[in-house]
């Protein structure tokens, strides 16, 4: 007999046996879904385990341990989607669940199932379990490191918060269209957050990153102490800061984080789901130029060990490189089975779910542009008078109308090409078709961001990666409080 | 209170003995909440059914206390052997975490030994033919605008829960929550090809309370078809009208601030401000946990801490935070029954509330915010910077529709600028008020 994979292994382990299930009883309950005329069905199995751990005011108190696991299962018939899970791993649940998601397609079917194949496609990360990876005296050590490194940095720290999170998740996926496959994604997470004060003034700075490895790659890489050293810099830097401006003017977006720019003003309009009802603000742009030759962005959800990263989509498609816009022009939307099957095309590998209980829906990985010719201090040198924003919070956008907003964290005025101070956080808002035709320098210092996103949709939550280079936008509405003086 | 069922009794159950488990493992102190619940959801589109999903929720979670060390695991499996580890799990954590001297259950004089009864659970033997049916109603109502040229569909949701929650000082507590749900999303497109999107939805742990599918697609019709045409405005400083939904996350603000965990975190512009005017002095914010039927009602908090009706803001003087027991310890006070969250609070003015127009009237000249966007809300500092979608008013009267603007100042500046409520109040969540005018902020935008 051949060595059993490690994926199918703690499949087995996690998934099959504790239900009394079998890769047998699996294609049963497809078998049962499917016998009703339905063009598609899967089960999705999964078992996670996360952790968390936290210092505040120099104590490790607070921890948790959350074990879910569950199936669901999905079948789906034209733009029908019947959907049911079960908490309980076990035939009966199984076929409950399979019976209630059936109940969209009416008429029977004795056409047998396709044969299903588990050729895996290439590994994006490591499988150890990272709660396993260090024991509760290191993890506990490391946390102390990021608290003492930031209170050794400077007076004006009043409080360090540090949490560090992982989750190590099995799951089985096997579907009508001949999947059969087996995966294990571990994901950790060092969050550190800082209050400074000075002359009675409180600022908040913070810094976080990870990825799909364990927490030992943390410490390889001096995450403790640089994460916390990145937090009061922000925090101290806050207790200088100046009313933001408020008003339409150039923006130099640093690189890295601020690519949720990318995430927010295209990402969600590209995607597969919107583009097939014709509700996003993109649908009818595809060939068209929405930015200047210089700009490509892609959606790659192969890159080893980064937060948004699977080897497959959860559908058990293997994920790609996909090119959403190719020199300026847009070559490519993202999706999943069912959308794919809707517009006559194929998944990019982009149909993600947040667990079980929540149906897959398309999603994008690790988004990013790619770099272009400026350098850095050369973009900055061209701004007479605007903004640079390094440092970012998160967005939002309307995918109908193509508003959307990013609220930078931390900013900088720029006067005749010089950063001159530091400004408050403001919120950021343009309009995603336009916003890159206004982006007029590309630099070459690509960057992706050091594995801090969830990006939220429809109420489920999936970790995701973006990234740029330094970036020069031509007009961007800045939201700050001081009116701008020209 | 009604006879339990079977289910209950063994929830009940289940949760007695995974406190035994816990003190058996040397635990000198725990709790156990557990949750369960079944739901349907249904969705339309155009007129044809899109998806049917059933829901089976369960999950226990366990708190466990060795003296003043605490940890915390909780699991969706409910198998015997599954429990008995999460236990283990929790007490695990226990062991190995550090002393907090402010860890450890609620005082004992403020559990909810008796508890009252809140009319909150009213399930609804919806099928999923009649919830089709409702759903088409619902969507057909907002299609029915030529305006509207597409849709995101129509939803309809049953949900029927019981939460049960017991801890070593021999509180057990049981109530049932239904919340049903009905929304519909629709875009409108004007002759340019320009889309917009909006929605509404109407909830209520009664189903026989919510508006009808008609109301429901009407409404997000009209919230639709009247953002056609909008567009920026020129950077300005002038009073902001939010509309009542939008209105409820400034209270959520506040909230925010004024809980426990951020008041410890030193991460509140509200710190040190208890006794002082926060807010416009003819603003007052209550909370009513125990509400028949209220959208966020509940007979006791996440820590089985009796809830009760009292005044957190009284004439725009701060009187009261949010605390749970170990919130409530840090800062050397006693919870408020909170933990877990905030229930039922309501803003109202001792001004005469006002009518829509009256407040368009008020407002004079500038902005109606009907959507806010992002996360540009610094609660440690107070400054405030959003996305905002709505209408500029000239002359007491809407202009024309706005969008691509950003609204920001401060919190405690806004808060104290409140100069008229309106009289309808948005009472679907755990943040309840009317329409708020701002005296002033900074427009941002062309």
């Amino acid at each position: 007999m051949p060595d059993e994979r490690v994926t199918d292994g703690a499949a087995r382990r996690y998934l099959l046996d504790p239900g009394e299930l079998t890769p047998q009883t699996l294609e049963q309950t497809l078998a049962h879904a499917w016998s009703r005329a339905c063009d598609y069905a899967d089960v999705y199995l999964q078992h996670s385990q996360h952790e968390s751990l936290t210092i505040e005011n120099g104590v490790v108190k607070d921890a948790a341990f959350t074990l879910e696991q569950g199936a669901g299962v999905r079948a789906a018939l034209g733009e029908k989607t019947g959907f049911a899970y079960s908490e309980e791993l076990g035939p009966e649940q199984l076929l409950e669940a399979a019976r209630a998601a059936r109940s969209i397609a009416h008429g029977d079917r004795q056409a047998r199932l396709p044969q299903s194949s588990s050729t895996p496609p290439p590994a994006v990360c490591g499988y150890d379990n990272p709660l396993q990876n260090l024991d509760m005296e290191q993890k506990i050590a490391l946390l102390r490191e990021v608290d003492e490194t930031a209170r050794r940095l400077a007076p004006e720290v009043k409080k360090v918060t540090a949490t560090l999170a992982s989750a190590y998740e099995v799951i089985l996926i096997a579907s009508t269209e001949g999947v059969y496959q087996t995966d294990i994604r571990p994901l950790v997470r060092l969050n550190v957050s800082v209050i400074a004060e000075r002359d009675g003034r409180r600022e908040i700075g913070g810094h976080g990153g990870g990825g799909r490895y364990g927490y030992s790659r943390l410490l390889e890489t001096g995450a403790p102490a640089r994460f916390a050293q990145e937090a009061v810099r922000v925090a101290l830097l806050n207790l200088e800061s100046q009313e933001a401006p408020a008003g339409t003017m150039t923006v130099v977006l640093g690189h890295g984080w601020p690519g949720v720019l990318l995430h927010e003003a295209i990402g969600h309009g590209l995607e597969g789901d919107a583009i097939r009802k014709g509700t996003s603000v993109f649908t009818h742009l595809m060939g068209q130029r929405v930015a200047s030759p210089e700009v490509t962005v892609v959606d790659n959800g192969t890159l080893p060990d980064r937060r948004g990263s699977l080897c497959m989509d959860d559908e058990g498609t293997p994920t790609q490189n996909t090119v959403l816009i190719e020199d300026g022009i847009i070559r490519g939307f993202l999706y999943d089975r069912l959308n794919a099957r809707l517009c006559k095309t194929e998944s990019t590998g982009n149909g993600r779910r947040e667990s079980y209980a929540h149906q897959p829906m398309p999603r994008m990985t690790n988004t990013y542009m790619q770099a272009g010719t400026h350098s850095p201090e050369e973009i900055l040198a061209s701004v007479d008078h605007g903004l640079y924003a390094v440092g970012f919070n998160g967005g939002q956008v309307d995918i109908t109308s193509g508003k959307f907003v990013f609220s930078a964290s931390e900013a900088y005025l720029i006067k005749d090409g010089k950063i001159a101070h530091p400004v408050k956080g403001a919120t950021l808002i343009g309009d995603g078709p336009s916003v890159l035709r206004r982006v007029s320098m590309v630099g070459d210092d690509l960057e992706l961001d050091d594995g801090i996103g969830t990006c939220g949709k429809d109420g489920q939550q999936v970790p995701v990666g973006v990234g740029q280079p330094t970036l020069r936008v031509d007009e961007l509405t800045v939201g700050g409080t001081r009116m701008h003086d020209g | 209170m009604t006879a339990e069922s079977a289910s209950a009794q063994n929830l009940r159950t289940c949760v007695q003995q995974a406190l035994d488990q816990a003190r058996g493992q040397g635990a000198t102190a725990a709790a156990v909440s557990l949750d369960r619940g079944e739901g349907l959801t249904v969705s339309v589109r155009l007129g044809e059914l899109e998806t049917i999903e059933r829901e089976q929720d369960q999950g226990l979670s366990i708190t466990a206390y060795f003296g003043q060390r605490r940890g915390h695991a909780s699991s969706t499996d409910l198998r015997e052997d599954s429990v008995e580890r999460t236990v283990e799990a929790a007490c695990q954590i226990a062991r190995s975490t550090e002393e907090d001297p402010c860890h450890g259950l609620p005082d004992e004089d403020r559990l909810a030994f008796e508890y009252p009864e809140l009319d909150l659970h009213h399930p609804w033997d919806l099928d999923s033919d009649e919830a089709v049916r409702l759903a088409l109603e619902c969507e057909d109502a907002a299609r029915a605008d030529a305006r509207i040229a597409n849709s995101e569909g129509a939803e309809v949701r049953r949900y029927d829960g019981i939460r049960v929650l017991g801890n070593s000082l021999g509180f057990m507590g049981a109530y049932r929550r239904s919340s049903h749900d009905l929304s519909c999303c629709v875009v409108a497109a004007d002759e340019a090809g320009a889309q917009e999107r909006d929605y509404w939805h109407s909830t209520h742990c009664d189903w026989r309370k919510m508006q009808d599918p008609g109301t429901v697609g009407r409404i997000a019709a009209e919230r639709t078809v009247r953002r056609l045409g909008a567009r920026p405005l020129a950077s300005c400083v002038v009073p902001v009208l939010f509309e009542a939904p939008v209105a409820r996350s400034l209270l959520g603000h506040f909230v925010g601030a004024a809980s426990g965990r951020a008041l410890y975190h030193e991460a509140s512009f509200l710190l040190g401000r208890r006794d002082e005017q926060v807010w416009a002095e003819e603003i007052t914010l209550t909370e009513h946990p125990h509400e028949a039927g209220g959208a966020a009602s509940a007979p006791f908090d996440a820590e089985g801490v009796a809830t009760r009706e009292r005044t957190v803001v009284d004439n725009g003087i701060l009187r009261g935070w949010f605390l749970s027991s170990y919130s409530a310890r840090r800062l050397g006070l006693a919870s408020t029954g909170n933990a877990g969250g905030v229930r039922n609070l309501v803003l109202e003015s001792r001004e005469p509330a006002l009518s829509w127009d009256e407040l368009l009237q008020r407002l004079g000249r500038g902005l109606v915010v009907t959507e806010l966007m992002g996360q540009g809300v610094n609660q440690v500092t107070g400054d405030y910077s959003r996305g905002a979608a709505g209408f500029w008013v000239e002359n007491g009267a809407v202009a024309h529709p706005v969008h691509e603007i950003t609204i920001a100042g401060s919190l405690p500046d806004m808060y104290r600028g409140i100069v008229a409520v309106g009289a309808e109040q948005d009472r679907r969540g755990s943040l309840q008020t009317g329409a708020l005018l701002v005296d002033r902020m900074q427009i941002a935008g062309v």
